[in-house]
């Protein structure tokens, strides 16, 4: 397919924008009354992984649709086998220490595979769930797309990084959803993790599981399918109080800390009760640019990675934060259009999963930082310092103007259906 | 995937739709925690951020009479450390030993300080020298969690002299912060302990001021917090001025030599002002200022003579001799004696009660003396006959009235009570019904037996022979004159007592040698029994006989001669009346 290429500018613009904001608050948190010099010198490290980033975005540019499609499977066993590796040979680091998250060559990190398993996972669920014209009507259709999912989703529990396991599951779902996918349906595949999430109370569950028993009386599946479903839902708050005694004291610890962070103020809840301080502290225009003294004084935990919107929410206030919300909301509905507009179902797919995971992202780690969401470290996209998050996060902006350049100038144009 | 436009631009419009309503929601946490809730927040970051130092205020000045200074405040550094956790605040002081003298059980103070006021600094010294300031300001960046900063620090000047009554200051413990009267204190701050530093605890203290250091979240001082929240500079405590004469106190101080032990005290007869109060061995006030060492507290706490049990105002003793007034007064006051009457039995040696002889001290005797005589020469068989005319109840009564049994409510802490029986049934619980005999009443007559002095409360009694009859309540602090009729005697009467009082301090009397040139000094020695040793030494008296300007008592415990008390009593007289006469009183003080 030979196409003009007409770059996605504003697309490109927004994300740069994000970017440059992201790297003045890197360089803002490595301000702080006792320096640190791996913090403080962040900044520097997170620019050159930027000159790293355009640069594949450059190269990923040059990717046409049909060879992302092509590259699509490899992509994704490279990015299972990779976590496989880090499962066995991972080491933690910073928040995240008791997780296995980062492949260490000769004492050095080189990144975080996860990152790029997620655009992996996007494109092979992208490839599987575009095979077909229809979309997905019921939970026999959500057997493949399933399982592309599932492997990486359990590579990842493994580590354990519950962070990154809450993106797969999101990009799922905004996938089926993307793919035309009835609420029911989705309803039906969440319905086994509801159950699982409410088996912590018996009388949650039972109100749950009497209403999913409605819902099949009146929608009336098949049996089969009704069936699996029925007895998903009974293993999983059945399953549910087992698995709770399964997790890790601090997953536990998270999960009561998000629902009350006073419980424990000195460690979990510190971190929630101190970014909230920061941001509250911050008021309409903030404590000025390198000036919050919850940053400052080392009150605010992780403040150049998990943390880092905490920076923004005391320094700039809320017009900071604005700003960076309007940017993510913008960079949303640019994507948006992108898959609207996308040449064909693949690369449409592609554009709305990145989203997806992106939006996820946003919306736990912002949510963390004020405490709406629980505490699961996972960055900010175009934010948090990371070397492989800023890397991979230009490798899809790269691959998303790919997407709208090859995609149509309205939609229906290409008459594709 | 179903790919129809429609179908795919309603999906990216619900999509849009949902991104937006999810980015809003969160916007509108922000807003409620950055808008709404700032306030609130922006306290909780301040206070996160500002640890609050106190800055002790220095304590008013104790002053004598002239405005000589008794207790002073003198440069002085206290260090102290900010620590979020026990954990680190430990690390931090382990460290701190390479460098200052702190022992395992010094840290553990220092721990319990910080429990008790996490948010504050914990004091390590409160007295550091300048040498150890200057050693942790080189090394102020291993330890920026350290406060140094000066301190007024108690001194005083005269140090054991005036020890006995202007006691010293510590640091407020555990104790005394869950007092009402400490509800507005914070551990760590320095208080009075003992003496008039107690006393007047609440005047000296002043209003303490704080001011706020910037922390980091590992207690490290990052900067003075400056404008953020304004220091309050403290208050001084005002300046207490007492009745002392210091001359006077020390003066006191020297006539009490390495081997004696005692109390005396001098005042006014009238205005009940107190001119020189001290207990010998005294200890030195200066030692507790910033902690006293265990070792130097210890030896107080063991030494055999007691320094730091005050012997003018603790200590009680039987009056002996210098209680035969009271006997006097309470047999003329009844009528069963007039100053001119002989008793039955003339005095050879000792008096026969019962089967049982009761000794005179002067064993030739004193042959047959009036009431006035038998006062001069301290005959005991006079007396013990006068307290078998009046009666048990009639002599315990009396006492009662002149307040033998009342603390005199002089304004020093830990004063203790007299002991008087309070009626003739004290005996028959102490000792069971028809157990104890008549023989009580010779002892008490004689001022033996069960009656214990403190000697702020014989000299109390003696205002009220020098005056009319009326006893002041003794002050060290300017106050009110307060007087209380002790009994009633006409001129006569009170004349011839003091011709008495005068006789003993004359070469007829009992402390001949106590005797001044020109100055007639009345008084009356005693010598109390003690089981524990030898005989205590007593003399309370006033001078100039006619006109007395002052009430001198001093106990010497194992004094054995009442004499011995009477000499300090009247050197003391002697520095007060000739340096009244040099050095007109200040009159504008107090």
């Amino acid at each position: 397919m030979i196409r003009k290429a007409v770059a996605d500018y504003p697309l490109a613009l927004i994300a740069l924008l994000l970017t440059a904001y992201g790297i003045a608050v890197v360089y803002s948190a490595g301000q702080t009354e006792v320096p640190n010099a791996a913090v403080a010198n962040a900044w520097i490290r997170q620019l050159t992984w930027l000159a790293v980033g355009m640069t594949a975005f450059l190269i990923v540019t040059r990717m046409s649709v049909r060879f992302l499609e092509w590259a699509a499977l490899p992509a994704y066993l490279v990015g299972c086998g990779l976590l496989l590796l880090t499962l066995i040979f991972g080491t933690g680091a910073g928040t995240a220490e008791s997780m296995k998250g980062w492949i260490t060559i000769a004492g050095r990190r080189i990144g975080q595979p996860s990152e790029f398993a997620k655009i992996a996972v996007a494109m092979m669920l992208a490839r599987v769930l575009s095979s077909t014209k229809l979309a997905p009507k019921n939970l026999a259709d959500l057997i493949k797309p399933g399982i592309v999912v599932l492997i990486p989703w359990l590579l990842v529990m493994a580590q354990p990084d519950l962070g990154t396991s809450l993106v797969f599951i999101g990009m799922f779902f905004a996938m089926l959803f993307w793919s035309g996918a009835s609420g029911t349906l989705m309803l039906f595949a969440v319905s086994p993790v509801i159950s699982l999430l409410l088996g912590g109370s018996t009388g949650l569950w039972a109100t749950w599981f009497i209403l999913l028993l409605v819902v099949v009386w009146l929608v009336k599946p098949y049996v089969v399918e009704g069936v699996v479903l029925i007895v998903a839902n009974l293993i999983m708050g059945v399953a549910a109080p087992v698995l709770w005694g399964q997790l890790k004291p601090h997953q536990k610890e998270r999960l009561l800390v998000f629902l009350d962070p006073s419980r424990d103020p000195k460690n979990s809840g510190y971190q929630v009760t101190q970014s909230r301080i920061a941001i509250g502290s911050g008021g309409w225009t903030g404590k000025g640019y390198t000036q919050g003294s919850q940053k400052r004084n080392g009150f605010l935990p992780e403040q150049h990675t998990d943390f880092i919107f905490a920076v923004v929410g005391e320094e700039l206030g809320f017009l900071g934060v604005t700003l960076a919300l309007t940017l993510f909301l913008l960079l949303f509905l640019r994507i948006i259009r992108v898959a609207t507009r996308a040449s064909d179902s693949f690369s449409s797919l592609v554009a709305f999963g990145l989203a997806g995971s992106w939006f996820v992202h946003v919306i736990v780690n912002v949510g963390m930082t004020i405490n709406v969401m629980p505490i699961t470290g996972i960055p900010l996209p175009f934010f948090s310092y990371g070397g492989s998050f800023l890397l991979a996060c230009w490798i899809a902006v790269g691959m998303l103007v790919r997407i709208s350049a090859e995609g149509r100038g309205r939609p229906g144009e290409l008459g594709l259906a | 995937m179903s790919l129809h436009p429609n179908e795919l631009q309603r999906r990216g419009s619900s999509a849009a739709i949902l991104a937006s309503i999810a980015l809003g929601v969160l916007l509108a946490a922000f807003f409620r925690a950055q808008v709404i809730e700032h306030a609130e927040f922006a306290l909780q970051s301040d206070d996160n951020r500002l640890n609050e130092v106190p800055l002790p205020a220095p304590r008013g000045m104790i002053l004598d009479r002239n405005g000589q200074v008794i207790a002073e405040n003198i440069p002085g550094y206290s260090v102290s450390i900010l620590s979020p956790k026990v954990d680190s605040l430990r690390a931090t002081l382990s460290r701190l030993s390479s460098i200052l003298p702190l022992s395992d059980s010094m840290i553990e103070v220092v721990v319990k300080r910080h429990k008790a006021a996490p948010a504050r600094p914990a004091v390590i010294l409160s007295d550091a020298s300048f040498e150890q300031v200057s050693i942790l300001e080189e090394e102020r960046n291993r330890f920026p969690s350290l406060v140094i900063q000066a301190a007024p620090k108690r001194h005083y000047p005269d140090s054991q002299a005036v020890a006995s009554f202007v006691g010293y200051t510590g640091e407020i413990n555990e104790a005394e912060l869950e007092t009402e009267a400490y509800k507005e204190y914070k551990p760590g701050q320095q208080v009075g302990k003992a003496g008039l530093e107690l006393q007047y605890e609440s005047v000296l203290h002043g209003k303490d001021g704080s001011r706020f250091v910037e922390v980091d979240a590992k207690g490290r001082v990052v900067r003075q917090a400056g404008a953020a929240r304004p220091d309050s500079l403290p208050t001084a405590g005002p300046d207490l001025r007492t009745t002392i004469d210091l001359d006077l106190q020390r003066f006191t101080a020297t006539l009490f030599d390495s081997t004696m032990q005692g109390g005396a005290i001098a005042m006014d007869p009238v205005t009940g002002a107190v001119l020189a109060f001290h207990s010998a061995p005294a200890f030195n006030p200066n030692d507790f200022i910033g902690g006293i060492s265990n070792r130097k507290f210890q030896a107080l706490r063991t030494d055999k003579r007691k320094p730091l049990y005050n012997k003018a105002l603790q200590g009680t003793y039987p009056p002996a001799s210098t209680f035969k007034l009271a006997t006097a007064i309470i047999a003329l006051q009844s009528g069963v004696v007039g100053l001119g009457d002989r008793m039955p039995e003339p005095c050879r040696g000792s008096y026969k009660f019962g089967n049982r002889p009761f000794r005179c001290w002067e064993k030739k005797g004193h042959g047959s003396l009036t009431l006035a005589q038998a006062i001069e020469k301290s005959c005991d068989v006079y007396f013990y006959q006068l307290g078998l005319r009046m009666g048990l109840d009639r002599l315990l009564e009396g006492g009662h009235k002149m307040a033998f049994d009342e603390r005199t409510g002089i304004d020093l802490p830990q004063e203790n009570r007299p002991g008087w029986p309070a009626a003739a049934d004290y005996f028959n619980r102490r000792y069971g019904k028809g157990n104890w005999t008549n023989a009580v009443t010779l002892n008490l007559s004689i001022g033996q037996g069960e009656n214990d002095q403190t000697v702020v409360n014989m000299a109390r009694f003696y205002t009220a022979l020098a005056t009319d009859g009326h006893a002041v309540k003794p002050h060290v602090v300017e106050k009110p004159v307060e007087r209380t009729k002790l009994f009633d005697l006409t001129p006569e009467q009170m004349a011839g007592l003091r011709e008495a009082l005068h006789g003993v301090v004359s070469t007829r009397g009992t402390a001949a040698s106590a005797a001044l040139k020109g100055v007639e000094v009345a008084g009356k020695t005693g010598t109390g029994q003690n089981p524990h040793g030898p005989d205590h030494a007593w003399f309370v008296g006033f001078a100039p006989k006619n006109d007395p300007k002052i009430v001198v008592a001093v106990l010497l415990e194992f004094g054995e001669h009442g004499y011995l008390a009477a000499r300090v009593a009247s050197k003391m007289i002697e520095r007060y009346l000739k340096a009244a006469i040099i050095q007109p009183v200040n009159v504008t003080g107090g």
